[in-house]
């Protein structure tokens, strides 16, 4: 029931809203200008704009000095390898409790969330122990499994509701249909639940890929993804803002595209369907 | 084919009994109607008749073959649901043909059955479109040519209409009587509306807390309900119900006569009140009487001119060949 | 759908995820446990033996105990209400019809998606720091004397960094909690004669009184144990050592875990009372 509104008051709308939405996107719009900078231009007083000498050294020098390509792939195997496993427990587990549900369905995803409140440092010891023990200190593979479980709740939760809206009727019809259990999911369950399927690993990749508890207390220089990379730059030594900034850029560049696209199955997921 | 016997069917959901020991049996052909008030288990005894549910106890027979433990697709069972449930992904053409594909037709046999249902049920036009694009009327079609290109030993209707609008309703009504003259293929038909059971059925089922209170024809539930229930949910508007001296005149403890049995006048009757409100639908006007002392209120109808208004004060006679004596215990005295 | 046939395939499919999260909380959880009533020094003769409640008294009476839960449930509080209150002003204002209002949504939302290690460390250095920062220069240019944020403002500093994470959170919900008001009942109190401010006052604000009680929850949920910020920019130092940095530097900086683990033991229960409420509300939309 949208209303007409005159142009007036839209423009003033648009001016405040557009003035608010800059003011909080600036930081990253000002390190991504920072990063074309050369280090002068970088602290220069007053502080350049937009017209400055654009150059991509930066991007150069970062990669060959901290093996930026090395620290993706960990951050792309770390996030990808997570959600994937995550996915894999999850869509079984959510199909289950969303279409043949019992009694203790609705405890079952309680005590599932609750094991995601669990403070991280409050299991920080024993953890680190478990990982020495079983040499998965400094790996990939013990941070895919560490951030899968700490995800698996929300995707159990995400795919649980997106698996719910699907009406049972029309399962029941492709079995009236003559279709089998293997048919039944094959031609009308997947179909239907790949679009939440899909916002589901998006999201997941997105909380992963910045989680940066375990991540910078469970890795050294070999498994570390993009959140250690960035940390590394937080000694005195390695303060040069433009490298700074590229090193940003690149680290946050493709989780913000991802992000923009997700942006309303994040309300769903993190709040776990408590809003709408 | 498409005798389905039920014999001591039960239904339990942990200790709670929904659908105690019961009996029917619906003939080859019939087109029989469930009908009783929501959550009186019509639904569950449909779905354990399609194999949605297990049942508890007893043995359902589909054509003389015990049928109890098969899974719902070998039952040789079409059912259409109440949302439909049509695959939002597949165009028109595909959700028919799908319980096709699934018994591993031909593609020619298939095309071909495709599209004879959709000229029959006027969906030639929509083959390519998606359900989401169709309209209430035209989703239903859509479900019930899914149902019938099977050539299935018996369909289920699962409300089918109670989505639709009024009119609609009427006309769908109509769509299936007519489908179900040119198959005479059994079907059941659950439903709230007891409009649409006497219109449709050939026997009639009343249900109550999973109890089958009537089995009949729509003329015999009519004419002869067994009990107070059949007697109140049948018909429209409901019968009136009389207690007390006026009942115990009849030698009964309840009275029932239909609106469509009292005569109203303004001079002379049995019983006398005051209109209350007249509901003037052209053909027919319902006038709701107060103060008769027979019940809170009387219910008459008369034909569509007469015309007395709120206030007036009118009499009713009943016609005694009609009315329907019920003891205590709300049976029928015959 | 409910034979017993697909009820034990049910189960079937459930057990790897239940299995899996039944070992991933109650391992660590009874190691923690564990370690929390022992003197256990790693690097300093390990398994001392059994001590009681020991560690969790010297835990509490320990000098950094009150300041960290009072540098804990400042940052709550200010960031809370820093992300409650904007949040709602803002999510206001980008439900008002406008031009381009997705891309301001896309510009608003970008925070959250900057990894926290980033937007601390840009924070710290581009904006923040007292010579070459950003803000400096915005000082110098009204000619005051640029702050020396991270020293001497750090708990504010942190919880303006952290707010600017969080503010795109709240904003989103409280979007989508606005967005899913019935514009009769706005248009029915206009009717009805409700200026402005008493239309926000008696039918937005309560509307969103359940998005606003969940996202005070869940960001408490995660700010109660926010690191990162605190790592990369002060290290714990000026005052800003949370409960969980706390318990962080007892157990890997001065490697006295039994001490450590009495402090997570703390950690959880506190988390948990948190987490009861916000359970109780997911709980009931579970219902309907």
């Amino acid at each position: 029931m949208a209303r007409a509104v005159s142009n007036r008051r839209r423009a003033i709308n648009t001016a405040l809203a557009w003035a608010v939405g800059l003011l909080i996107f600036f930081p990253i719009l000002w390190t991504i200008l920072t990063s074309f900078k050369t280090e002068g231009q970088a602290i220069a007083d007053p502080p350049v704009f937009l017209f400055f000498d654009w150059t991509l050294e930066n991007y150069a020098i970062v990669q060959e000095r901290s093996n930026y390509m090395r620290f993706l792939m960990n951050s792309i195997i770390i996030a990808g390898g997570s959600t994937l496993l995550g996915i894999i427990v999850g869509v079984p587990a959510a199909w289950s409790m969303a279409f043949v549900p019992s009694r203790r369905t609705k405890d079952i995803l309680m005590w599932m969330l609750s094991t995601k409140m669990l403070p991280a440092v409050g299991v920080l010891y024993p953890i680190y122990l478990l990982f020495i023990q079983l040499g998965l200190l400094d790996s990939r593979l013990g941070l895919v499994i560490v951030l899968m479980l700490i995800n698996l709740p929300i995707i159990i939760w995400m795919l649980y509701t997106y698996f719910k809206e699907i009406p049972g009727e029309i399962l029941e019809a492709a079995r009236m249909d003559g279709a089998s259990l293997g048919k039944e999911i094959l031609y009308i369950l997947t179909p239907m639940a790949i679009p939440g399927i899909a916002s589901t690993i998006l999201l997941n990749i997105i909380l992963a890929w910045n989680e940066a508890f375990w991540t910078l207390n469970l890795t050294a220089a070999k498994a570390g993804p993009l959140t250690a990379f960035i940390a590394s730059y937080s000694s005195p030594e390695g303060l040069f803002y433009a490298k700074l900034s590229a090193a940003s850029t690149m680290a946050i560049a493709p989780i913000l595209i991802l992000g923009w696209f997700s942006q309303k199955q994040l309300v769903r997921g993190l709040t776990f369907g408590a809003v709408k | 084919m498409g005798r389905i016997v039920l014999d001591k069917v039960t239904k339990r959901f942990g200790d709670v009994e929904v659908i105690p020991p019961l009996d029917l049996t619906i003939e080859e052909g019939e087109f029989t109607v469930f009908v009783g008030p929501s959550g009186c288990g019509k639904s569950t005894l449909l779905r354990l008749i399609a194999g949605l549910e297990d049942v508890t106890d007893g043995l359902i027979q589909i054509d003389g073959t015990d049928a109890t433990s098969l899974a719902p697709a070998k039952r040789r069972l079409a059912m259409v649901f109440q949302s439909y449930a049509l695959y939002p992904h597949m165009s028109v053409r595909k959700n028919i043909a799908f319980p096709l594909k699934m018994a591993g037709l031909g593609r020619a046999e298939i095309k071909r059955r495709v599209d004879n249902a959709a000229s029959v049920l006027n969906l030639t036009d929509y083959l390519d479109r998606r359900p989401g694009q169709l309209s209430g009327g035209q989703r239903q079609r859509v479900a019930i040519g899914r149902a019938i290109v099977r050539e299935p030993a018996a369909f289920l209707f699962d409300e089918p209409l109670s989505n639709l609008d009024a009119a609609l309703r009427v006309g769908m009504r109509l769509e299936i009587s007519e489908l179900h003259e040119r198959l005479r293929t059994t079907m059941i038909y659950v439903t709230h509306d007891q409009v649409e059971a006497m219109t449709m059925a050939d026997k009639i089922v009343v249900l109550q807390a999973g109890v089958i209170e009537q089995v009949g024809s729509p003329l015999e539930l009519y004419k002869a309900p067994k009990n107070k229930f059949v007697a109140g949910f049948i018909g429209s508007p409901k019968m009136n119900f009389v207690e007390g001296p006026e009942a115990a005149k009849y030698g009964a403890h309840t009275i029932g006569i239909r609106p469509e049995h009292i005569e109203v006048s303004a001079d002379s009757g049995a019983w006398s009140g005051v209109v209350s409100v007249s509901e003037h639908l052209g053909s027919d006007t319902f006038f709701h009487v107060h103060d008769t002392g027979l019940a809170d209120s009387i219910t008459v109808r008369a034909d569509g001119d007469v015309g007395f208004r709120h206030g007036d004060k009118v009499f009713l006679q009943p016609r005694e060949e009609l009315i329907h004596r019920f003891d205590a215990q709300g049976q029928r005295i015959e | 759908m409910a034979t017993q046939h697909s009820r034990s395939a049910a189960r079937l499919m459930m057990a790897p995820a239940v299995i899996l999260l039944l070992g991933w909380m109650l391992v660590p959880l009874s190691m923690t446990l564990y370690f929390s009533f022992k003197k256990y020094l790693p690097m300093r003769g390990g398994d001392l033996g059994w001590v009681g409640f020991d560690n969790y008294t010297r835990f509490v009476t320990s000098s950094s105990f009150w300041p960290s839960i009072s540098a804990t449930l400042t940052i709550l509080g200010g960031v809370l209400a820093i992300t409650v209150v904007l949040g709602v002003l803002l999510a206001i204002l980008l439900d008002q019809p406008m031009w381009g209002q997705g891309v301001v949504r896309i510009l608003v939302i970008a925070p959250f998606f900057v990894m926290p290690t980033v937007s601390a460390l840009v924070w710290k250095n581009m904006f923040m720091d007292p010579n070459y920062g950003l803000l400096a220069y915005l000082w110098r240019f009204f000619g005051a004397e640029p702050v020396q944020w991270m020293s001497q403002a750090s708990l504010p500093s942190i919880i303006m960094i952290v707010s600017w994470q969080w503010l795109p959170f709240s904003t989103l919900i409280l979007l989508t909690a606005i967005q899913s008001l019935d514009s009769e009942q706005l248009e029915a109190s206009e009717m009805d004669g409700a200026p402005i401010l008493k239309r926000f006052w008696y039918i937005i604000l309560p509307h969103l009184s359940r998005a606003i009680t969940v996202v005070i929850l869940i960001q408490t949920i995660f700010l109660l144990s926010i690191f990162a910020e605190i790592f990369v920019t002060t290290g714990g130092a000026f005052g800003t050592k949370t409960l969980s940095y706390l318990i962080f530097q007892r157990v890997l900086e001065s490697q006295n875990v039994g001490l450590g683990s009495a402090g997570g033991v703390y950690a959880i229960i506190l988390a948990n009372i948190v987490a009861i409420f916000l359970m109780r509300i997911v709980g009931k939309n579970l219902d309907n």
